[in-house]
């Protein structure tokens, strides 16, 4: 059986050409980027290659690179650390509700710290409003983070304009551009960001490996304490074989990027159709236009998502759900919940993401398997009947 | 995460449906907890002559109804008053620790069908509604993705 994968948003297959890049890193050219020697010497211009790769791919300049473990420390680092080194533009944060718990569960840990956290509510397509971002804006507010991308529902904000309004009010802006750097443009200046977080393996890239780009002249700092690394700014033996893994992934996404993103841009729109003509009483969650190509995000009623997963993944389908089931927790996703939608529609989420292997076959595939397995679940449950 | 039993019970349900003639009905969960088991039996001479289930569920929840008509159906009342929702897990080769509390409620749907037909005169019944389990909801922390 052909397995098909459709999972994207959770990560994605390291590519070829990045584990080959990589190799040598582990084998050969093994030392301590921060040593004297030619091995160090040799690693050390291995990682500000990769950091320029990075940069090219988000209109960046290498300075404003700083490698982390991921999205999830770069996340906290922005935000910990802008707090912390700008006391005097204030203590208010303002974030949305559909934020990665990266974003969210560092809002609260600064809340217990003092600090003055609002969460923009977003409208039924998942969309933060600028009207509701500009009503929440304060003289003391320091800084606003709002995702590109929701990794859920797909949706894509428009980030030009909320860090615009930011600024005008004096704000810092940052963007979790986990989901989006590699899939679809990110321009750090055009947008006009101050802060964003990234991570190699949403991009073909290899697992521990991230950046926060942090623009000229925005103040942030250290969040490990320890060495000199990355300018003072990220202390820890830099993990160089992935540094150069995401180096190489980073100029691969910039080079395939139009063609992958109107492939997919095609697929998802195909899939989606297909399943909203081909099954009733569903429904698709997230913004029918601006959203991540390839992302395909539903509910189906009276049915559980976990359930449909499980049976997806009997006929090597790979898809996830914002089912509590799934989420290991009684509740459902606070996305989905977000949106407006109640418990029981939230139950029976489906998300498939796509990525640049998905083909036509493999929409059909799953165009042919999950309407009956959709029908099979609906008839062995008491609701809707 | 789900033994092989689990498994075939979700993928191959046993006595999945209604009744036509049934007169013990019971239905235990809540749509907003993700999970609701409904069970009807048909009884004669105190025996569980037929039983059926729908489920609206994970895994979980859709083996767990499925093993506890397969445990009781031709048994007597008595038997089956005995089943409870963890001698189905234990039949099931067990389940994953959440799942025992939040989806693990089948025994309960099958009593709540015994008390609909006890408190019934034998013709058939409205539901006998058991009750979303709230009090797990503190047991519970919230795992990340």
């Amino acid at each position: 059986m052909k397995s098909i994968y459709m999972d994207h948003s959770a990560t994605t297959p390291v590519d070829p050409e990045v584990f080959n890049a990589m190799i040598p890193y582990y084998t050969d050219i093994y030392g301590n980027a921060s040593s004297v020697h030619s091995q160090g010497q040799k690693a050390a211009r291995a990682v500000e290659q990769a950091r320029e790769q990075v940069a090219l791919l988000i209109g960046a300049s290498p300075g404003e690179i700083i490698f982390t473990s991921g999205g999830t420390e770069a996340d906290n680092q922005s935000i910990i650390t802008f707090m912390a080194a700008n006391p005097h533009k204030g203590k208010h944060i303002i974030t949305s509700a559909i934020e990665h718990h990266a974003i969210l569960h560092t809002c609260e840990y600064l809340s217990k710290q003092g600090f003055e956290i609002t969460v923009l509510p977003v409208n039924p397509e998942g969309v933060v409003e600028p009207d509701t971002l500009r009503a929440a804006l304060r003289a003391d507010t320091a800084l606003v983070s709002i995702m590109h991308a929701n990794n859920e529902i797909g949706t894509v904000q428009d980030i030009q304009q909320l860090a615009a309004i930011s600024h005008e009010a004096g704000a810092a802006f940052h963007t979790d551009a986990v989901q989006t750097v590699g899939k679809i443009p990110v321009n750090v200046k055009e947008l006009g960001i101050d802060l964003l977080s990234a991570s190699s393996h949403k991009l073909y890239g290899p697992n521990g490996i991230g950046c926060l780009f942090a623009k000229k002249g925005v103040h942030i700092g250290s969040y490990l304490h320890g060495g000199g690394h990355e300018r003072n700014m990220r202390a820890g033996t830099v993990n160089v074989p992935g540094v150069v893994g995401f180096g190489k992934a980073a100029e691969l996404a910039q080079q395939r990027l139009p063609q992958n993103e109107a492939a997919l841009k095609v697929l998802g729109q195909r899939l989606t159709q297909g399943i909203l003509d081909a099954i009733p009483n569903t429904r698709l969650t997230g913004h029918p236009v601006n959203r991540l190509p390839g992302s395909v995000s539903v509910c189906f009623q009276y049915v559980e998502g976990e359930s449909i997963l499980l049976m997806l993944d009997s006929y090597g389908i790979m898809a996830s759900s914002g089912s509590a089931c799934t989420a290991g927790s009684l509740e459902p996703s606070h996305v989905l919940l977000a949106l407006g939608l109640s418990h029981e529609i939230a139950h029976g989420s489906l998300r498939l993401t796509m990525g640049k292997d998905n083909t036509q076959e493999d929409v059909d595939k799953v165009l042919e398997v999950l309407p009956p397995i959709i029908k099979n679940l609906r008839l062995m449950s008491p609701l809707g009947q | 995460m789900y033994s092989q039993k689990v498994m075939d019970h979700f993928m191959n349900p046993r006595n999945v449906g209604k009744i036509d003639l049934a007169n013990g009905i019971g239905e235990v969960g809540n749509p907003t907890c993700g999970d609701i088991m409904h069970i009807e039996i048909e009884v004669q001479d105190d025996l569980i002559k037929d039983i059926k289930f729908r489920t609206f569920g994970c895994a979980a929840a859709i083996a767990t109804s499925s093993m506890v008509t397969e445990m009781v159906k031709g048994k007597s009342l008595e038997d089956a008053k005995r089943i409870t929702n963890r001698t189905v897990a234990e039949a099931l080769d067990g389940l994953p620790p959440l799942k025992m509390h939040c989806s693990n409620l089948a025994a309960d749907a099958l009593h709540e069908a015994i008390k609909n037909y006890r408190q019934g005169d034998g013709s058939s019944a409205s539901i006998s509604k058991g009750y979303c389990r709230q009090e797990v909801h503190s047991c519970c922390d919230k795992a990340e993705e």
